[in-house]
């Protein structure tokens, strides 16, 4: 029985082999690149990052060979937010490490170090097609002592679903903050509170550019907020890491834009719900948005203007879009291809909507040189569909990141086989 | 043409009775939808065929019908389903926008209050109902929370607008009765030092309610019998005797393979049935008990890991349910997943076939009507496109397992409420008027 599960285990933690070639040939190969459409192509992945992609190219002699003829290729999915590797069971049982309570520590709580590249939700996500995520820390209400999260959540970051040690991919994407509604309960009272907190920050990391030196040696007043915070906060003043902030309202939303261009900051728009009535000035100011397609309905008062044809009223406009999850819930962050086919449904083109869940998030969190699509020089996230990705009823043949060949199981599939198992002369407990 | 109020069956719930439905449907003519793929919801499947409508009710389906007054629709194209039917609703009890002035859903103030109905927290108001109409859902129940063990009577509704909850009731149909297992009572109740605090409190907590109500049962016939004064009437005590004498159904919220099977114990002994386990995520463990009890599943297609107790939730569930013979259903217990019900279902046969299990759509199909419709006890009037039945039938763009697909026309007793992309034929709540939705928008 042992060596059984020990079976089980090597397929399920499928070993990095670097050093190996791979071929994913005759494939329609949606490149999401400048080379568009390449029927009936071949992708050639060695070392973990694409060497060649075309209809001519040649399948090198010592490559493991996918078979993608009849198939769609694309680039691995993206998922924009989540708390992938974070969180396990969310409610009464955890780990839940996403959050952090308290003011002690905000622009520095670094998620990253939490991550669990062998979460039961890397698998279950990564046989259907998502190979990167951006793992982001996300406020919650005070707990029994009365502490409360702060306007600032922390760094959000890029990580693969590879299940290996190497998961992180950048550790300081973007800095998450709460404005309108879920600003209010951070900081306590009003929008305006909130707005104000993150303002204050701003400013003291600005004094504390110009008189660190001063602080150190105790000749500078003492700060609100630890060095570490101001030295994260300094890196976002100086456009190295974007703002991701958490806004829903027009009118919120207005004003996370005029502190942008107050600060010279770069930001990103996380929900968005009534977005769509400032898509122009989005557009204008190039601050993409974050999205949930499926989010229709007015659930509180900073979401009474909400629409189905958001993306496309977006897209319209010229606003960059990704898609995630409106409940959060990361478990089902493979349901990324459900909304990006209710997104055209909307009005948004297909294309448009397989970039969205692909090369977008990519250049969202500064990646597109490594990331995001096929194209020569980037790393081999690869999947091979058997019809539509978009489609339900379609789900992936193969996965690849960085080139390797992902073991097609999880735990949910153990479970299922056990269960379906027409053999039942055995309890389920010896169906392994 | 006016069709009449209600139905035969709401004859019988009595005027007279309190909150009796007042449900009216809408004008209707007769209607011809010709050349369709249908489903019918009995497992079959009849490609270019058509469908009647007339007074209300469904006159005829197959090829070639004729009507000389018929409005004839071509949907050459198109596929034609019964209404969809969500077993598992909070719409109108936890409305958008989701206010704590709102929250209407849960009797969270003891464990056990058989004694609520959800039909007295609807506020038909919710811009969800519209929404969901848009999904093509004709019916729906709508449930007291999973807060306690037994949180009071659910309600079956026309998903019609109306100014009251009267005015939305499926006539005739019987109350539902909401019991929850697992993490939430205990969670609620132990939380604050009281029971139940363990699933083994949650146990006898039930047991404690149903030896109350066959007591109550029991004093109340002998008075009947002319042997004893009755008891001051129970409002509590009159529902849980309503389950007992079957014609009040049971909806028991229970993720876990081994609780339901603990809860067909507690229902065997105390003589009732269990019509549904609701977020039955564990169902693929025990679709041979579910079988044998004739007890539904209520799934969703994919929804795991939020809780402990959803921790071994697969996208095969319902088709393995549905393999065994039992009962499955597809049920929402969101205002955004009711609006694309046939999309979960989708899943479920993807997730099947890619386990060697090929589901035909007219089968999937009845997991989002037939099987709801009898989980509710309302399959003799809904469910099917059979003659005589409800005229409640949705008109879709294609395949409804198709991502791309959309409802374009839905019809309740026969009256076309909703048309895809036709402001004026659509519902707009007070509360959506002079926002995004009020043009069309949330649609």
């Amino acid at each position: 029985m042992n060596r059984l599960i020990l079976a089980v285990c090597t397929v399920l933690l499928a070993p990095v082999a670097l050093g190996e070639t791979v071929a994913v040939v005759g494939g329609d190969v949606l490149t999401v690149g400048p080379a568009g459409r390449i029927a009936g192509a071949t992708v050639v992945i060695t070392d973990g990052l694409i060497t060649a992609v075309g209809a001519d190219v040649k399948v090198p002699a010592d490559a493991r060979v996918i078979d993608a003829k009849g198939k769609l290729v694309t680039p691995g999915l993206f998922t924009p937010f989540g708390t992938l590797g974070l969180v396990e069971v969310g409610s009464s049982a955890g780990p839940v490490d996403s959050v952090q309570r308290g003011n002690q520590f905000a622009a520095s709580f670094t998620v990253a170090d939490a991550f669990n590249p062998r979460s039961t939700l890397i698998a279950i996500n990564r046989i259907e097609g998502v190979t990167r995520a951006l793992i982001a820390p996300g406020g919650s209400s005070a707990d029994a002592l009365g502490n409360r999260s702060h306007v600032i959540s922390g760094l959000a970051a890029v990580a693969n679903l590879s299940g290996t040690a190497a998961s992180i991919d950048k550790r300081d994407a973007a800095l998450v903050v709460n404005l309108g509604e879920k600003g209010v309960a951070f900081a306590g009272s009003s929008r305006a509170s909130a707005l104000l907190e993150l303002r204050h920050a701003l400013v003291e990391a600005i004094d504390y550019q110009a008189h660190g030196d001063a602080y150190e040696l105790g000749a500078h007043a003492d700060y609100v907020y630890s060095t570490t915070d101001l030295a994260v906060l300094g890196r976002v003043i100086n456009g190295e890491i974007p703002l991701l902030a958490k806004v829903d309202r027009a009118s919120d939303i207005e004003r996370l834009l005029d502190l942008a261009d107050e600060f010279k900051i770069r930001t990103i728009v996380h929900g968005g719900v009534e977005s769509w009535m400032v898509a122009k000035r989005l557009a204008a100011a190039r601050v993409p948005v974050i999205l949930a397609p499926e989010n229709n309905l007015p659930a509180n008062f900073d979401r009474i203007n909400a629409r189905s044809d958001l993306a496309a009223e977006l897209y319209a406009a010229g606003v960059k879009i990704a898609f995630a999850d409106g409940s959060g819930s990361t478990h089902n962050a493979r349901n990324i291809t459900q909304s990006a086919g209710n997104a055209t449904v909307g009005g948004l083109p297909w294309d448009a909507a397989l970039r969205a869940i692909t090369l977008n998030p990519a250049e969202i969190y500064g990646v597109a040189d490594r990331l995001g699509s096929i194209e020569v020089g980037k790393q081999g996230d690869i999947v091979v569909w058997p019809g539509d990705p978009f489609e339900l009823t379609v789900y992936p043949d193969a996965v690849l990141i960085r080139g390797q060949v992902q073991a097609m199981n999880s735990r949910q599939t153990l479970l299922r086989d056990r269960y379906l198992e027409a053999d039942t002369s055995k309890p389920p407990a010896w169906r392994h | 043409m006016l069709a009449g109020c209600g139905s035969d069956e709401g004859q019988e719930d009595s005027a007279e009775r309190a909150f009796a439905s007042q449900y009216t449907s809408l004008a209707s003519d007769s209607v011809l939808l010709r050349g369709a793929t249908v489903l019918t919801g009995t497992g079959e499947r009849l490609d270019a065929a058509d469908v009647l409508l007339a007074d209300g009710k469904i006159v005829a389906v197959g090829a070639d019908l004729e009507a000389d007054d018929a409005e004839v629709v071509d949907a050459a194209d198109k596929w034609i389903t019964p209404g969809v039917i969500d077993v598992h609703s909070h719409l109108g009890v936890y409305p958008s926008p989701s206010t704590a002035s709102h929250s209407d859903g849960n009797e969270m103030s003891a464990p056990v209050t058989a004694e609520v109905w959800a039909e007295h927290s609807v506020w038909p108001q919710d811009p969800g109902f519209a929404a969901a109409l848009a999904g093509g859902v004709t019916s729906l129940q709508v449930l007291p929370g999973s807060a306690n063990l037994i949180g009071g009577r659910g309600v079956t509704l026309k998903n019609v607008p109306g100014r009251s909850v009267m005015d939305m009731k499926f006539p005739g149909a019987p109350h539902g009765f909401k019991m929850a297992c697992g993490e939430n009572p205990k969670r609620v109740y132990g939380s604050r030092g009281t029971a139940p605090s363990t699933r083994m409190g949650n146990v006898a907590g039930y047991r404690a309610a149903w030896i109350k109500a066959a007591d109550y049962r029991d004093k109340m016939q002998a008075a009947a019998d002319g042997a004893g004064e009755a008891p001051v009437r129970d409002l509590q005590l009159e529902t849980l005797v309503g389950v007992l004498d079957g014609e009040i159904l049971v909806h028991n919220h229970c993720y876990r393979a081994d609780e339901m099977a603990v809860m067909l114990e507690i229902a065997k002994e105390f003589g009732y049935k269990i019509a549904a386990f609701h977020h039955a995520v564990e169902a693929y463990k025990i679709p041979d008990l579910l079988a044998a009890n004739e007890t539904c599943a209520a799934m969703w297609a994919d929804w795991w890991g939020f809780k402990m107790e959803a921790f071994d939730g697969i996208r095969e569930n319902a088709a393995l349910v549905d393999r065994a013979g039992a009962c499955a259903i597809i049920h929402s217990d969101s205002e955004i997943g009711i609006q694309r019900l046939n999309q979960e279902a989708a899943k479920v046969i993807g997730a099947a076939a890619r386990a060697g299990i090929e589901i035909p759509p007219e089968r999937a199909v009845q997991w989002l009507t037939q099987n709801a419709a009898k989980a509710l006890g309302i399959s003799d009037s809904v469910g099917t496109l059979e003659a005589g039945k409800m005229a409640d039938v949705v008109v879709w763009s294609g395949n409804p397992f198709s991502v791309y697909t959309r409802a374009e026309r839905v019809y309740i007793d026969g009256a076309l409420v909703y048309r895809r992309g036709d402001a004026a034929t659509n519902p707009v709540t007070d509360f959506s008027l002079g926002t995004a939705a009020a043009n069309g928008g949330a649609l």
